[in-house]
Formats: structure tokens, C-alpha cells, sequence
């Protein structure tokens, strides 16, 4: 089948991308299969799980929802470019750190989701972190550690020296 | 290893794949791409029970970009993971058995050009009529869903009495009955199975796919493709989440597999989510009954239990999931005289199989239940009713299991203290209450899936002469830090840091076979295994070390990726000078180690499964809040213990017990597999939207302790922490919304409409429960009499 191809740039991770994409697809779609960053994962492809989650002009959409060609000029922001250079966002680093990660499939898009509440809350509430997280399904860890780390990494993206609670890494 | 000289073990240590994982670099299944690469849909049955009279294929082979078609009868050999029950084809060959099930596939240039052409396949279906319960199966007889079994659509009966359970009841003060059932659920992995297939021409095959159990992947290609072993590869890319729902050889595997065999190009399929619920593999639902005697002090005289299964259209792991819903009632509190009667049905559903705690959970949410009805019968303190009659450390259970380290009195009395149950229980306001429940579970199944005398981990490591050590074993990382686990007992034995050990995992051409990650048996079985390599490593390098150096061998220390005299550490060398030493001198440092878990020591049938080289203990409380207008039960707070027998990696042990008790959570209040019986038995919620799971704003706190009773079989004492903090989370949730609002519900999920339904019986003066009536009759064989241990031979 060859679907009419639509060729647009848009600036991704920083640096100004062209790409030709059959019409049809998603933002996901692009990302994955004509660009090659298979960082962002899908859980669904129907706007239920929140796995896909990129920035969009920073702030966090459904790839699996957003069309390719919507994204023409604008800011697309993937797990690929977080970290600076060789070293992790503190967001990353922190995940990395407390076991936020498991399986790993969903962490990209809640690292993205953090990063953009951090970006407008530098300090925000637990309740606030549950709220901004509430469209990311996580199976693996129960969402504990991931609240834990993001308010680890905006501690420290806030200039604090700060490590985690002891019972965080050993129980009470 | 004494505690106090372990370095690495036990600590808290950032995974080794934790990078990869955080910057989006590691490679599941569908991530991968390789050139001139097909893509394969499924075409699935949309009747629940029907006869396949025709298919034909020919207007999709036609289609643009189709490359290649199958049907039933191009794999016509049946495959699945018990060698009991091989009723599976990769494709339907003659009849399908569930809304879902495979029928024919395509592959084509395209997904989308695969997935148009499954709409030009032309089936012709005779409906058949469809079982949609356990009791309809017992009821209908016929038409059969499969061919064997005992009868009709019963796929097994289990009768086991062990001592004698009537003499039992006789010396009891108080007997009780109760009934309960536990719904169906599933996996909900994030990621959706995917699998990529590629077939060279001098007759090699290659299958990356997201499973748990490479092993068992690589004997159903080789049965079903007739190929040999020896040129099959599977490689086991790391599962986006599991949780049991890949450990079953897949038809979807096989098939790309074919599809690659005839088109001599890569094929892959990634399903969709929803395919993903007809996979399922999940819970199975589970009606049970339950009688038990007790003295006036509370303790057991006698426990009788019946389980009835729903297994839906397939086998899987079903025979086993049915012993375990019998297995491990006896682990916990001391059981004399014990009866167990299982059955299991096929039904017009997709199959259910091994989820987290694989047939445990239901039995345990019944009996932690059940114990806190008896407690308040008997006006006993529930945490002290079970403290009363633990089972003993290194004793052996009625039905021949063998205990080594047990930690549960422990574990209650940390939830209990840091709960302040002693002054919540049967004391909060209406609306707030508290419960107590406790679980145990396997390290690991004492027996492999299929008969053989090999070991069950395997592990190979090398040394390399710039000081890394390499260690490939067959073990699968399904996020639960199994790969980590091998980096750290590496390190620990050869005294070096885990991150300068490479870890080559789940693949068939490059590791020693590990049975799976399943049974909670990876951190025990390759911990073993690689202890016992990584010794043999380091007792290679001391040697020459203590030639060289001039000391007695036994004085050989490693540490801090140094080689010293521990008399005098300032002898010494790098662990890299150590390495370049012995290979000088002997050649490779490589070594092997291998595991097999201690021989069953009973032989009764039946008796292969329950038997684990270790037993994991927990114990939880719930507080939870119930709105009496709405039923809606929230759960702010769970305390948890878990004996882990020793931590290896703090975090990891941690991020299991949190994502039990989330799992678990979610079992108690929200998630179930339901189907439109009125409406051919469609899934009614095979979405993540409709199956409700937990979000952030479900979720509860959770304050964890981690309790360590170190077990000699364990590595380094280790026991399992991956599935048995999930098992007291719904008991302990039931209990406290008896405790927060006086209704009994005997089910779960606990839904607001049970609640609600409860509690308006409660008002009427009718008993204040919401649950199932009763038990059907079942035609049970006669149960096998299995003398206690003492007499046995």
C-alpha cells in the first residue's frame, strides 16, 4: 500500500528535524518508525494510558493522538533528549536512583510528565504529583517510587543537596 | 556468608540496566526493526464456541502487499506449556473456543495492509452452543470443549485427603463454613506482546519476543515447526511488565515464525491491546468453600477446602493453577488434618493461567477471611489468633511441605505495631476500619513444567583479563531487576563493584537454559547457579593468587575489586592483576554453575506441586474508608512485612513489595475480566480505559518493612519478594471494611454495589453480606488418603 507521503519540519529535542511520513500517522508513529526513536512506547494507541506521552511544545500530549502533520514548526520534546549529553536529567538520575524504573515501558512518558510539572511547579505538592500523573499507568511500582523520585530530583533541580529517606531504599 | 562481611548484598544498588531504561535505550520487542521486514495480524473468532467449516483465504492472498497466509491446518500440531494438556494450535484448526481466539493470519508489507486483508478472509463458522460459567460446565455436559479431561467440560479433579480430615472435626469446640469468590483479572502489562521472527536460508530461525519463559518458547517452535533444536534461537527481549502474562508459549510466536519460514523475511507482530485480554493467561475466577474446626483458644483441628475454577477455553497452566488453589493453606498456621478438593472447567473465555501468586491468591483471600470471622467468633484478637499456631521453622506441613526459615510472627508484629492496631481494631468511628491478613508463597516451583533430571539454572561466567566479569545465564528481565540480581551476587563473591559486570540474558544460542521468570524462582535459582560459578571463579584465581603472594589459600581475600592477604591487606593485588595471573597460567578463566532444587520429598500424586526450596512470609494491614451512602471504599494506608529471607538489592526488594501491594489493591477493589454471557460472551472491557485499574489517585501509601530470616537454601539466605506481598492485600482490605462498616464481603472485587448491597441487608435485620450462597455439587473422585510425613516411609 503506498499512502500519499506529506514531507514537514519541526524542531525535535532541540535540533530541527525534516521528515517524510505517510499522512496518516501519529506523532507515535513518526517518532517510532520514520525517525527511529523508539523511546516513546504505546500501550494502547487509543489515548488510554498515557504511555506515548511527549512534550508538544512543552507541554505533555498523547503521541498516539496527535497527528504527524500537526506537529509542522512546533517543539517536540522525547526521552531521547532529556538527559544532557552524557549526563541524566536529575529526573532520569532520580528514577534511575530509587527503582522508579521497573520494566521500564511506561518511564519514559512519566519522565516527560514531570518534567513539564516541574518546569511550571519547582516545588510541588505530593497531591500535586499525583494529579499531573494521573493519565500515566504504571503495573511495575505502584507509583510510590516515581512520586518519591520526582520530589528527590526537583529538590535538587532547586539547588538542594538532598538524598533519599533512608526507609525509601530499606523500609521503616 | 555472615550478614556483617557481606559489601554489595543487601545494600540498596541502582539496577544495571536502570540507565538504559531511564533514557528510553532499551530494546523491547516491537522496538525492533530489521530490513525488508513484514508485519503479521490476526484474524480472531468472533463466536465464543463454533465449528470451523470452511475458510478461504484466497481474496486476502490477492491483496496488494500480502505476502504470505495462514490458516489452522498449515500448524497443525498442538502445542502448550503442560505437557498434560498440549490442546492448543497456533491458528484454530477446527473449532474456535473463545471471542478471540486465533483463526488465520496475514503478512504483508504493511500493518495496515495486513490488517485490510484480514477483512477479505471468508469464514464460514457452525455456532455451537457456549459454556459461560463453571457451573454451566458442570450443567453441560455437551458439547464438549475439548476432547479430554474426566468428562464433559471438567478439565480436572483434584482429591487429596491428608490425615484424615473428619477425625479432625471431631475434636473440634467450633466448626465454621464459609463461601467466597474471588473474580477473574488480568496482567495489564504496559507493554503489548510482540514478537519478531527471521529465517536464513540455510535454515535457522531467529524469534526475539517479549516472553517470560524462552525456554519453554524455544521446545513449542521446535515441536509445532518440526525443527530442530539446535536451529532455533530465541531471544527473550526484556518484557515491558509480565507479571505471568508471558510465560506461556504464545500461537503468535509460532506464527511469525512460520510466516518467516514462508516468506524468507523478518516478520513481526505487535498486538493490539485489545488482543492482549484474549492472551490473558490471568487469574483464574474462583468459587470456594471452606470448613474448619477449631479449639476455643482458636487453634486448627482440621481445615476442609473446595475450589471450583473457571479455566476458560485452554489448558495453559490450569492442572497447576488448580493444586496451587489447594497448595499452600498449610504453610502459615499449623494445619493437622487437611482435605483438598479442586476442580477446574472449561468455559467459552480466553484461558486463564498464572498471574502473580498463581492460584493463591484466592484460597489465601478465603482463609484470611474465614480466620478473622472464627477470631471474632471465638472474641480473639485476629493478630493474636495467628500467633498462636504458626508453623514452626524447619518443620514439615501435613500435605509434605517442607518449611525451612519463617518469619511471620515477625511480620505481624511490625504491621501490628506500626499500624496501631491495638488501638484502631474494632475502635474507629463508623466508616474507618482496620484489617489484618498474612500470606506465604514458592521460591521458586521444586519441579520443572516437563519431567527431566537437568538442572533448572544454569550459569556461565567469565572472567575477563581487564578485570569485568561476564556472566550469561537463560534468566529473563521482566522488570523486577533479575539481570541485577546476577550483577550483584557476581560481585559480591569475587569482591568486585556490579557495574563492572556485563549480564547476557534469555538467549537460547548464548546462555545456559533458567526455566523462566515464573514461581518467584529466579533470585534463588540463578543466585544459586551464579554463586556457585562466581566460586569457582574465585577459587581458580586464589589459587594462583596464593601462590604467587605466597600465603595460604584460605587467607585469600576479595574485596573492593582487590585480591589481598587478610592477614596483611597490604599483600595484594588488582582483581584485574588476579585475573591476568590465573590466565597466564591456566588459560580462560571461565566457569559454570548450575541449580537444581532439593529433591520432593513425597510422592503422593499431586505432590509435585506446593514443594519450593523456600517459603516467603507477609503479613499486611488495610485501613480503609467506606462512605455508607455510596459504598465506595477508599484505602488510605497499608502496612506491610515481607521475609525476604535476606534483601539482595534493598530497592529492588522494595519496588516488589510497593508494586504487590498496588497490584493487589486493584484485585480488592476495581479489577475484573467480565463478559456479556446474553451477548455471545463478548468481552465487556478489553480497553484500559473500561478495565479499571489504579491510578495515582487510587493508589494508597504503603509503609514497608523488610524482614529478613535468611533460609539455607536461599542465596545468601534470599527468599521471594515478587508475588507474596500481593497476597494479604485482599483479605486485609475485606477484613477492614467488615471492621469500618459490620458487612461481610465474601468477593472481590469489592465494589461499591456489593457494599451498598450489604449494607442495605444489614439494615433490613438480614445477614450483613454480600457473597456467593453456595457450592455446587461436583461428582468428586475419591480422595486420596496421604498419610502424615512422620508415617510416610
Amino acid at each position: 500500500m503506498s499512502a500519499t507521503k506529506v514531507q514537514l519540519g519541526f524542531e525535535l529535542n532541540g535540533e530541527r528535524v525534516d521528515v517524510a511520513f505517510a499522512s496518516h500517522k501519529t506523532l507515535l508513529e513518526v517518532l517510532r518508525e520514520d525517525l527511529g526513536l523508539t523511546g516513546t512506547k504505546h500501550g494502547c494507541e487509543l489515548g488510554e494510558c498515557g504511555t506515548c506521552t511527549v512534550l508538544l511544545d512543552q507541554v505533555p500530549v498523547l503521541s498516539c493522538l496527535v497527528l504527524g502533520q500537526a506537529c509542522a514548526g512546533r517543539r517536540v520534546e522525547t526521552v531521547e533528549g532529556m538527559a544532557d549529553n552524557a549526563r541524566l536529567h536529575p529526573l532520569q538520575d532520580a528514577f534511575a536512583e530509587l527503582g522508579a524504573a521497573q520494566c521500564g515501558y511506561c518511564t519514559p512518558a512519566f519522565l516527560l510528565a514531570a518534567a513539564a510539572l516541574l518546569r511550571e511547579h519547582p516545588a510541588p505538592s505530593r497531591a500535586l504529583i499525583q494529579e499531573a500523573l494521573a493519565g500515566n499507568l504504571c503495573r511495575c511500582t505502584g507509583y510510590l517510587k516515581i512520586y518519591e523520585a520526582v520530589e528527590l530530583a526537583a529538590r535538587r533541580m532547586r539547588g538542594e543537596p538532598a538524598s533519599p529517606a533512608r526507609e525509601t531504599l530499606y523500609g521503616s | 556468608m555472615a550478614a556483617d562481611t557481606l559489601r554489595v548484598v543487601g545494600t540498596a544498588t541502582r539496577k544495571i540496566d536502570a540507565t538504559a531504561k531511564v533514557t528510553g535505550q532499551t530494546r523491547f520487542a516491537d522496538d525492533i526493526a530489521l530490513p525488508r521486514m513484514l508485519f503479521a495480524r490476526l484474524l480472531r473468532s468472533p463466536h465464543a464456541h463454533a465449528r470451523i467449516r470452511r475458510i478461504d483465504t484466497s481474496r486476502a492472498a490477492a491483496r496488494d502487499g500480502v505476502k504470505a497466509v495462514l490458516v489452522g491446518r498449515d500448524l497443525p500440531i498442538p502445542f502448550g506449556i503442560l505437557p498434560v494438556s498440549q490442546d492448543e494450535h497456533a491458528l484454530a484448526l477446527d473449532a474456535v473456543r473463545f471471542v478471540g481466539d486465533p483463526v488465520a493470519a496475514v503478512a504483508a508489507t504493511s500493518e495496515e495492509a495486513a490488517a485490510a486483508a484480514l477483512e477479505s478472509i471468508d469464514v464460514e463458522y457452525e455456532p455451537l452452543t457456549a459454556i459461560t460459567s463453571p457451573e454451566d460446565a458442570l450443567a453441560t455436559p455437551a458439547p464438549r470443549i475439548h476432547d479430554y479431561g474426566p468428562s464433559g467440560n471438567v478439565h480436572k479433579l483434584i482429591a487429596l485427603d491428608f490425615g484424615g480430615v473428619e477425625e479432625g472435626f471431631g475434636s473440634a469446640d467450633v466448626v465454621r463454613e464459609d463461601v467466597f469468590f474471588f473474580a477473574g483479572n488480568t496482567h495489564l502489562p504496559m507493554e503489548q506482546h510482540a514478537a519478531v521472527a527471521s529465517w536464513s536460508a540455510d535454515g535457522k530461525l531467529v524469534l526475539w519476543s517479549s516472553t517470560q519463559t524462552p525456554h519453554y518458547v524455544h521446545r513449542a517452535l521446535a515441536k509445532v515447526l518440526e525443527l530442530e533444536p539446535a536451529r532455533i534461537r530465541v531471544i527473550a527481549t526484556p518484557n515491558g511488565g509480565a507479571f505471568g502474562g508471558k510465560s506461556d508459549p504464545f500461537g503468535h510466536e509460532i506464527v511469525v515464525a512460520k510466516l518467516a519460514m514462508e516468506t524468507g523475511r523478518p516478520v513481526k507482530i505487535t498486538l493490539t491491546r485489545e488482543e492482549v485480554f484474549y492472551c490473558h493467561r490471568g487469574r483464574h475466577p474462583t468459587l470456594m468453600w471452606i470448613r474448619t474446626g477449631v479449639k476455643r483458644d482458636g487453634t486448627i483441628t482440621a481445615l476442609d477446602f473446595k475450589s471450583l475454577l473457571d479455566g476458560g477455553a485452554y489448558g495453559s497452566y490450569g492442572v497447576a493453577s488448580t493444586y496451587y488453589t489447594g497448595a499452600l493453606q498449610t504453610v502459615t498456621y499449623v494445619v493437622p488434618r487437611y482435605r483438598f478438593r479442586g476442580a477446574r472447567m472449561f468455559t467459552n473465555k480466553p484461558p486463564c493461567g498464572p498471574k502473580r501468586g498463581h492460584g493463591t491468591p484466592q484460597p489465601r483471600f478465603a482463609l484470611e477471611v474465614h480466620l478473622d470471622k472464627i477470631a471474632e467468633q471465638l472474641n480473639i484478637d485476629p493478630a493474636e489468633l495467628r500467633l498462636r499456631q504458626l508453623v514452626p521453622a524447619g518443620s514439615v506441613t501435613v500435605n509434605h511441605l517442607r518449611i525451612g526459615s519463617m518469619g511471620l510472627g515477625e511480620c505481624i508484629r511490625k504491621v501490628v505495631q506500626g499500624s496501631g492496631w491495638a488501638t484502631k481494631f474494632r475502635k474507629l468511628p463508623l466508616g474507618r476500619g482496620v484489617g489484618l491478613a498474612c500470606s506465604s508463597y514458592i521460591t521458586g516451583a521444586g519441579l520443572p513444567i516437563y519431567w527431566n533430571d537437568m538442572p533448572h539454572s544454569g550459569v556461565q561466567l567469565k572472567c575477563d583479563r581487564g578485570g569485568g566479569v561476564t556472566v550469561f545465564c537463560g534468566s529473563t528481565e521482566i522488570g523486577q531487576g533479575s539481570d541485577s540480581v546476577l550483577a550483584i551476587i557476581a560481585a559480591e563473591v569475587l569482591g568486585i563493584d556490579p557495574f563492572d559486570v556485563a549480564v547476557v540474558a534469555g538467549d537460547t544460542d548464548l546462555t545456559p537454559v533458567d526455566l523462566g521468570s515464573y514461581s518467584s524462582r529466579v533470585t534463588l535459582m540463578t543466585g544459586n547457579a551464579c554463586v556457585a560459578a562466581a566460586e569457582r571463579a574465585r577459587a581458580i584465581i586464589a589459587r594462583h593468587v596464593a601462590s604467587q603472594l605466597a600465603i595460604p589459600e584460605d587467607r585469600v581475600t576479595f574485596a573492593r575489586s582487590r585480591v589481598f592477604d587478610a592477614a596483611d591487606p597490604s599483600t595484594t593485588m588488582t582483581f584485574a592483576e588476579a585475573v591476568q595471573l590465573a590466565e597466564a597460567r591456566e588459560g580462560t578463566v571461565g566457569t559454570v554453575g548450575s541449580y537444581t532444587p532439593p529433591r520432593n520429598p513425597s510422592r503422593y500424586r499431586g505432590s509435585g506441586v506446593g514443594p519450593s526450596p523456600a517459603y516467603s512470609y507477609s503479613a499486611a494491614v488495610a485501613e480503609v474508608t467506606v462512605e455508607p451512602d455510596t459504598g465506595i471504599v477508599r484505602v488510605p494506608h497499608i502496612w506491610v512485612a515481607h521475609d525476604v529471607g535476606r534483601s539482595i538489592n534493598a530497592a529492588a526488594v522494595m519496588g516488589q513489595i510497593e508494586g504487590s501491594v498496588y497490584m493487589g489493591l486493584g484485585e480488592a477493589l476495581m479489577e475484573e475480566m467480565t463478559y456479556r454471557e446474553n451477548r455471545g460472551m463478548v468481552h465487556k472491557a478489553p480497553s484500559l480505559l473500561e478495565y479499571k485499574s489504579p491510578t495515582t489517585l487510587e493508589m494508597c501509601d504503603v509503609t514497608s518493612y523488610i524482614v529478613e530470616h535468611p533460609d539455607p537454601n536461599g542465596p545468601f539466605g534470599a527468599k521471594e519478594v515478587g508475588q507474596g506481598p500481593l497476597l494479604p492485600v485482599m483479605p486485609a482490605v475485606a477484613n477492614a471494611v467488615y471492621d469500618a462498616v459490620g458487612v461481610r464481603i465474601d468477593e472481590v472485587p469489592i465494589t461499591p454495589e456489593k457494599v451498598l448491597k450489604a449494607l442495605r441487608r444489614k439494615q433490613k435485620g438480614e445477614a450483613p453480606r454480600f457473597g456467593p450462597a453456595g457450592f455446587p455439587a461436583v461428582d468428586w473422585p475419591d480422595a486420596t488418603r496421604v498419610p502424615p510425613p512422620e508415617l510416610d516411609g
